[in-house]
């Protein structure tokens, strides 16, 4: 009975969002066809749908949208892992070594409100039009919630397991990594998750100024000749490789949950 | 030498704003290679008395020395069996109990021998590769248990450490606490709400007053236990059915009565 109800609610749920997005894509292509907006700036859904298949098959601005994306992953990748490996093994050194905390913490503070778009100017005269840019953009969206929430990990970690540590004759850097490590891995991954995403959300600010290929690339060359249907395009890519990441991420978190085997 | 000295040892913790005396004027030596067990009303701060030889947990005034040095931190020549055991729910039996040898740097073949032969020594076999959650609580007191003992380490601190077993495991483990304490003996401070366990076990059984904690007596069992030969029956019941033991254990049982709260039954 009880099975019964969840899923009548699930599917009423599903039916809800499906209703969702046909009243908007109906809303969007009443619009486009209205004349109300030039059609220049607004395509319908069917045309950047269009658009996307042909930015797939044929070169534009030198790569397909494969390419495109390829290479904005590969930015990707260096960024958000440098600032998972950096702000994870940081904040736990920081959760239990109390000197560092207080070197890191003001210093931080201040700067992890510094968004990562106001880092272009910075990254493009440190770095040109090499990868340094983009890394360093990405970097800053994604390393704040690495090290927030390692470092919350650790210092959440049930005090008893810390004393058994201490009296087992554990060093300092040992119980960061075999006790706050381990412990904080929850935590750790659901932070990572966040990382992941504001890193992604960063990309196209990094491509803005210093790339010459990439997802963000294509848009502001699609911005360029005006071909809005082009920039809804790599809209659209950004926003499927987002979820993408968001379900790999979530496999992985429901992975480690089951593995650990306390049902958390 | 490594005695535990507890000297005019008090301990005040502060709560929302207001003072608890936990332990007042505690003096106390527990001997080289003697056993002591302590007894006490719930929260007349035994566990305190334990952490502060550990050092987990200070005087506010008074000192604590073990071996001569004044407590400071922990140190490789104590290990502790919690009261709650604080197993590391990631590694499995085996890595739990091998973590300490680990730390101290023993080499690979000596740590396989010493965890192997702990493992067998408390019936811990087939069971290497388990993680904690996946053992009864009892046998998860046994792996913690096991990863004290294994470091062989001069003083030992045990914290109601058989609380989570059944009877007849007890029974065991006591027995075999008695072997090794009489063949390879140790310093040690043992809590229990036993007092039977306290008397069979320990050289001298240390009652305390409810809070804030003091000693209320201490009794001399080792003497009693010589003259009467303890040693010489092999299992518990046979020395518990002891008229010198019934005796011992009685009058315990009767100071511990006077430490109830009046409203405490
Ligand atoms: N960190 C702390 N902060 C405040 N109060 C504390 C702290 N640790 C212990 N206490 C208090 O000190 C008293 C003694 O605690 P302790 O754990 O030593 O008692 P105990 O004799 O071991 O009791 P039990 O037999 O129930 O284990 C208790 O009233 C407890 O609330
Ligand atoms: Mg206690």
């Amino acid at each position: 009975m009880a099975t019964l109800t969840t899923r009548t609610t699930t599917s009423g749920l599903i039916a809800l969002g499906l209703a969702g997005a046909v009243a908007f894509l109906a809303l969007w292509t009443l619009l486009a066809l209205s004349g109300v907006v030039q059609k220049q700036f607004l395509p319908t859904p069917l045309g950047v749908l269009q658009r996307f298949v042909e930015l797939t098959q044929s070169p534009f601005v030198g790569h397909t949208l494969q390419q495109h994306l390829l290479s904005s992953l590969g930015r990707f990748g260096m960024g958000f892992g440098l600032a998972a490996v950096i702000g994870v093994s940081l904040g736990l050194a920081m959760g239990w070594f109390r000197w560092l905390d207080e070197i890191v913490t003001p210093f931080f503070d201040a700067v992890r409100f510094i968004a990562p778009i106001a880092w272009v100017p910075f990254a493009a005269l440190w770095f040109g039009t090499g990868i340094g840019g983009p890394t360093l953009i990405i970097f800053a969206g994604a390393f704040p919630p690495a090290l927030i929430n390692a470092y919350r990990g650790a210092k959440f970690v049930d005090v008893r397991l810390l004393e058994a540590a201490r009296m087992l004759g554990t060093p300092g850097w040992k119980i960061v990594t075999h006790v706050l490590l381990p412990a904080s891995v929850p935590s750790i991954v659901a932070g990572l998750r966040i990382s992941a995403g504001l890193g992604w959300q960063s990309l196209v600010g990094a491509e803005l100024i210093v790339a010459s290929s990439g997802i963000g690339y294509l848009m502001v060359k699609g911005q360029a000749s005006i071909s809005t249907a082009t920039v809804m395009a790599g809209m659209v890519a950004i926003g499927l490789v987002g979820v993408l990441i968001d379900v790999i991420l979530r496999r992985v978190e429901a992975g480690i949950h089951r593995r650990r085997g306390r049902g958390e | 030498m490594s005695n535990i000295v507890f000297d005019a040892v008090t301990r005040v913790f502060r709560r929302d704003g207001k003072d608890f005396p936990t332990l007042d004027g505690i003096s106390l030596e527990v001997r080289d290679r003697e056993f002591v067990a302590i007894v006490g009303p719930s929260g007349c701060g035994k566990t305190t008395c334990l952490r502060m030889a550990a050092g987990l947990e200070f005087p506010t005034s008074g000192r604590v020395s073990v071996g001569g040095k004044e407590v400071t931190e922990p140190g490789p020549d104590r290990a502790v069996v919690f009261q709650q055991f604080a197993l590391f729910p990631w590694k499995t039996v085996w890595d739990n109990i091998d973590f300490g040898l680990r730390n101290k740097g023993v080499l690979e073949a000596e740590r396989r021998r010493r965890v192997g032969d702990i493992i067998t020594l408390m019936g811990l076999e087939g069971y290497e590769s388990a993680f904690p959650h996946q053992l009864s609580g009892g046998m998860q007191q046994r792996v913690a248990i096991a990863r004290a003992y294994v470091l062989d380490p001069d003083v030992l601190l045990m914290d109601e450490p058989f609380g989570a077993l059944d009877a007849q495991t007890r029974t065991v483990m006591q027995e075999e606490l008695v072997r090794l304490a009489r063949k390879n003996p140790r310093t040690v401070l043992f809590i229990t709400h036993a007092v039977e366990e306290a008397v069979y076990l320990s050289d001298r059984v240390v009652v305390m007053s409810r809070r804030p904690g003091t000693i209320r007596e201490v009794i001399d069992v080792a003497s009693v236990r010589q003259s009467e030969n303890w040693d010489r029956l092999e299992r518990i019941e046979e020395v518990m059915d002891q008229d010198s033991f019934v005796h011992l254990r009685t009058r315990i049982w009767k100071l511990l009565r006077e430490q109830q709260a009046p409203n405490d039954h």
